[in-house]
């Protein structure tokens, strides 16, 4: 399948095109990001995903917010006065796809499934809005789709980036990395994609770019179990709306159900005890 | 005008978490299941010790409370016409859907169980057989959504991931035994009102300890939200278990019973809404620690 299309993204740099069985993703490259939010556009279009409240934010030019369940993508906009003036960092929001999801292993009807691309997808007709991802989820990525009347299905479920299941399916890259004029969100297969954020990441540091780093690219920085959709950002993750350390609280579900038998054992021996001392 | 950057933490001062969205018929779940789940305990343990009286009170009890829980968590759901989708897996990843699970078995043999104390006969030895199962069952459905909330990315019950089942199962307690000795002439009641007393402590004691092991972020019980339910919890339930230790008199501890009852009801409710709070908190992306 071969479906990246364009220019390669950096001068010297080849285009890596996937193979079926390879598992892909995005790497958002924020330093060449200009804030145009075609990749919001696009993936609207593609996805028809509705509009959502148009509110005045008073954050830039952003009033996209975050990520929600009618924002799959969603640009920020961080403004930073300078001694030259103000500068902005712009960055291609997006849903992980973690390698472990917690969305995916607290999903109690099984609508949030791993597809063959490695991604992680809801599916609208399954879900039936109980809610248990959105808590879930250690970037704030999913919420229930509200007061949409012209798709009734989709209504009251949770919704995301499904990083275009459908394209990806027919061999095409996702809407958002297609439209993205300067190539700041990059699609493909993740080892090639990791190996040139590197090469970017120090080529930006000998440029002097001294805040430049990488997010998510491997689990030095989180427990999710490496991402799907990494980084490069000009600042703390936090100024992204980012977690230091993001962590998938379901990994340590083992350790839950031991306290739980354990409270249920002193119970029952409380109780047990209570209705031995009353035998009469 | 400009928009600020400087004073508020992270993103404009948005929180990196969204914040749960269950609604107050979860926090009632919550209660009835603990209530449901150590009443089926209760009136096991009653019966093996010959307490024929309390235990068939135990499981109407149970039996009662349980006939709510499934309207009231389809409720909350968003589409409450696919709740089967539920029922179309068993995920042992999910504690959600294990819930549902053990919800759906302990509704089967509880039903059993209470026809066979009402029903007489055939049925008895039917419901006797069932008696065991429940109970077995009761002891995961009360703790289980203790799991449920811990297994989140929310600060509040992540961290108290190894607290929150003792919390769940002490308030569960509390509040099938302050059930069990309101509705049981007080020679009998004893085992019941142990039990409350026992759960009480239990609930207290180990609320107590996870507010010590949150550090700060046990803020959300004493500001926001949860900080009325969370007061209500402490005050009812301190005041129901030293009532409920002044002796057998049925009046007391009928008094106690209502008491504890509430307490175990704001307990929950104090739990499931530090969540939001807690999930508000997090703009500073600081969010769980490991």
């Amino acid at each position: 399948m071969a479906i990246n299309s364009g220019p390669p993204p950096y001068p010297g740099e080849v285009l890596v095109q996937p193979v079926a069985g390879d598992e892909v993703g995005f790497f958002t490259d924020s330093s060449i990001c200009i804030g145009c939010k075609a990749c919001e556009v696009a993936c609207k279009e593609w996805n028809n995903v509705p509009v959502d409240d148009i509110r005045y934010l008073n954050s830039s030019y952003d009033n996209t917010g975050e990520l929600s369940a009618n924002s799959w993508r969603h640009v920020s906009f961080i403004e930073q006065k300078r001694d030259d003036g103000v500068a902005w960092l712009m960055n291609s929001d997006v849903c992980k796809h973690c390698k472990h999801a917690a969305c995916l292993d607290v999903c109690p009807t099984g609508a949030i499934f791993r597809t063959e691309f490695d991604t992680v997808v809801v599916q609208a007709d399954v879900c039936n809005g109980c809610g248990y991802c959105i808590p879930a989820c250690p970037f704030g990525v999913l919420t229930r789709r509200e007061g949409i009347v012209d798709q009734p299905a989709e209504t009251h479920v949770a919704q995301k980036c499904t990083m275009c299941y459908d394209r990806l399916k027919g061999g095409d890259e996702p809407a958002c990395a297609q439209a993205c004029p300067t190539k700041s969100i990059q699609f493909g297969p993740l080892p090639a994609l990791r190996e040139r954020a590197q090469r970017r990441l120090d080529v930006l540091h000998q440029e002097g770019v001294e805040a430049a780093r990488l997010y998510l690219a491997d689990e030095s920085d989180n427990e999710v179990g490496g991402a799907g959709a990494f980084f490069l950002l000009l600042d703390e993750p936090a100024k992204y709306r980012y977690p230091e350390r993001p962590i998938t609280p379901t990994r340590r579900l083992r350790g839950m159900w031991l306290a739980a038998a354990a409270a249920a054992a002193v119970v029952l021996a409380g109780v047990g005890a209570a209705a031995a001392s009353g035998r009469r | 005008m400009t928009a600020q950057t400087t004073a508020e933490p992270g993103y404009y001062g948005r929180p990196v978490l969204k914040e749960p969205v269950w609604k107050p018929e979860v926090a009632v779940y919550f209660w009835l299941g603990g209530l449901a789940g150590i009443s089926a305990v209760l009136g096991f343990t009653a019966r093996l010790s010959g307490n024929d009286r309390l235990a068939r009170r135990a499981w109407f009890i149970a039996f009662g409370a349980l006939l709510p829980c499934p309207p009231l968590l389809i409720a909350d759901l968003g589409r409450p016409e696919r709740f089967y989708n539920m029922l179309r897996v068993l995920k042992p990843t999910s504690p959600m859907s294990m819930g549902t699970w053990v919800l759906t078995g302990f509704g089967g043999v509880t039903a059993v169980a209470a026809a066979g104390e009402l029903l007489g006969g055939v049925f008895a030895t039917l419901g006797r057989v069932a008696e065991g199962a429940a109970a077995l069952l009761g002891l995961p459905l009360a703790t289980y959504t203790a799991v449920l909330l811990a297994d989140t990315s929310v600060p509040v019950w992540h961290h108290a991931r190894h607290h929150l089942p003792f919390v769940f199962a002490g308030s569960a307690t509390a509040s099938a035994g302050a059930a069990a000795a309101i509705l049981t002439p007080s020679q009998h009641s004893r085992p019941a009102r142990l039990a409350a007393t026992f759960g009480a402590l239990l609930e207290l004691g180990a609320s107590f300890a996870m507010e010590r092991r949150l550090g700060p972020d046990a803020r959300h019980y004493h500001e926001g939200a949860a900080a009325g339910p969370a007061q209500a919890a402490r005050a009812l339930t301190g005041a129901g278990a030293a009532l409920m230790t002044l002796g057998g008199r049925r009046p007391l501890a009928i008094a106690a019973g209502v008491l504890l009852l509430a307490g175990s009801l704001a307990e929950r409710f104090a739990v499931l809404r530090a969540g939001p709070s807690s999930a508000r908190a997090t703009a500073d992306g600081g969010t769980v620690r490991g």
